[in-house]
């Protein structure tokens, strides 16, 4: 078995409300040198197999297809631990 | 001629959709499942409001994969007449038959009132009983409208007159100020470039008859009426 972390992000120049959110409320709490904020998502998978290079490819389709908007996210796909 | 709405599980507008086709509208409709595979039986769809599948992910990112959703497509791609309503707007963006994506409203507030509509096109399937530029009172209830795509996609729709609804003043004025989610050229609603598939965040089903405190909905169903019945245009 194998796990993977995909990171998904907003692209450059896509507003993100909640990153501003966050940016302000951390201004409130006096974290003063906090310039920005943008949040994203972090998914673990779990598959089966051991094929490293398999899986990576098999991730990615499924990044295209459906764990990310490739209109507004970009991803990052590591494959993390080979049970 | 016969009208489907499309019900996912969490869809909550499809019996409002239903309700003013049949009652209001007097003409045939039927609910479909999204786990049907063949649309062959209707003229025009309806993908309705809600939270299908609980907004998990993305709004309408998983709903996008229902099986109904391939003949959904092929529908459209065939010229069928979709209008996808705020979540079903959402879908039809997720699922590529509308281009760009819905980011999270800039209030980050869900936003559930009355806003006013530029109707920009009254030549369209949708919008053929309307005045060019009439002002529409059409409520919205969404934490997801905040309409984007990158500058090219957003400069071919304005070429190809595909933005057909735009957020304004009661005067018509679609400045900023009157934008209630930060979406981007204040766009409420979209067209495909073929003009077959419409996209909306606002709900025109929730304000059809009078007794609901206004009827400007009603002209975008009776629009699609008319052009099926080849009187539009």
């Amino acid at each position: 078995m194998l796990k993977a972390n995909i990171y998904v992000t907003l692209k450059d120049g896509v507003l993100d409300p909640q990153g501003e959110a966050v940016k302000k409320s951390l201004k409130v709490l006096d974290y003063g040198q906090v310039n920005q904020v943008r949040i994203g998502k972090f998914i673990e998978v779990w598959l089966e197999g051991k094929d490293q290079a398999a899986a990576l490819k098999e991730l990615e389709e499924m990044s295209d297809k459906l764990l990310a908007n490739p209109v507004i996210e970009d991803y990052r796909v590591e494959i993390v631990e080979v049970y | 001629m016969k009208f489907g709405v499309v019900i996912f599980p969490g869809s909550n507008c499809d019996r409002d959709c239903y309700h003013v086709i049949k009652e209001v509208m007097k003409k045939p409709v039927e609910y479909i499942w999204h786990k049907e595979n063949s649309v062959a039986a209707f003229d025009a769809l309806i993908l309705p409001g809600g939270f299908s599948y609980g907004d998990y992910l993305r709004t309408g990112a998983i709903a996008r994969f229902s099986p109904l959703m391939s003949a959904v497509m092929d529908f459209a791609q065939a010229g069928g007449l979709v209008i996808g309503i705020c979540n079903g707007f959402q879908i039809l963006l997720e699922a590529g038959l509308l281009p760009g994506a819905m980011l999270r409203n800039s209030s980050l507030k869900f936003i559930c009132q009355p806003v006013f509509l530029k109707t920009q096109r009254n030549d369209t399937p949708f919008t053929n009983k309307f005045k060019s530029g009439q002002v529409l009172k059409i409520p919205v209830a969404h934490g997801e409208g905040n309409y984007y795509c990158d500058p090219r996609t957003l400069q071919k729709m304005k070429d190809k007159g595909q933005i057909l609804f735009s957020y304004c003043s009661a005067e018509g004025e679609d400045t900023m100020e009157y934008n209630p989610n930060g979406s981007l050229a204040n766009i409420a609603g979209i067209m495909n470039e073929k003009g077959n598939v419409l996209g909306m965040m606002p709900h025109p089903e929730r304000c059809s008859e009078e007794i609901l405190g206004g009827r400007d909905g009603f002209n975008i169903f009776a629009s699609m009426i008319n052009w099926l019945e080849g009187v539009g245009e």
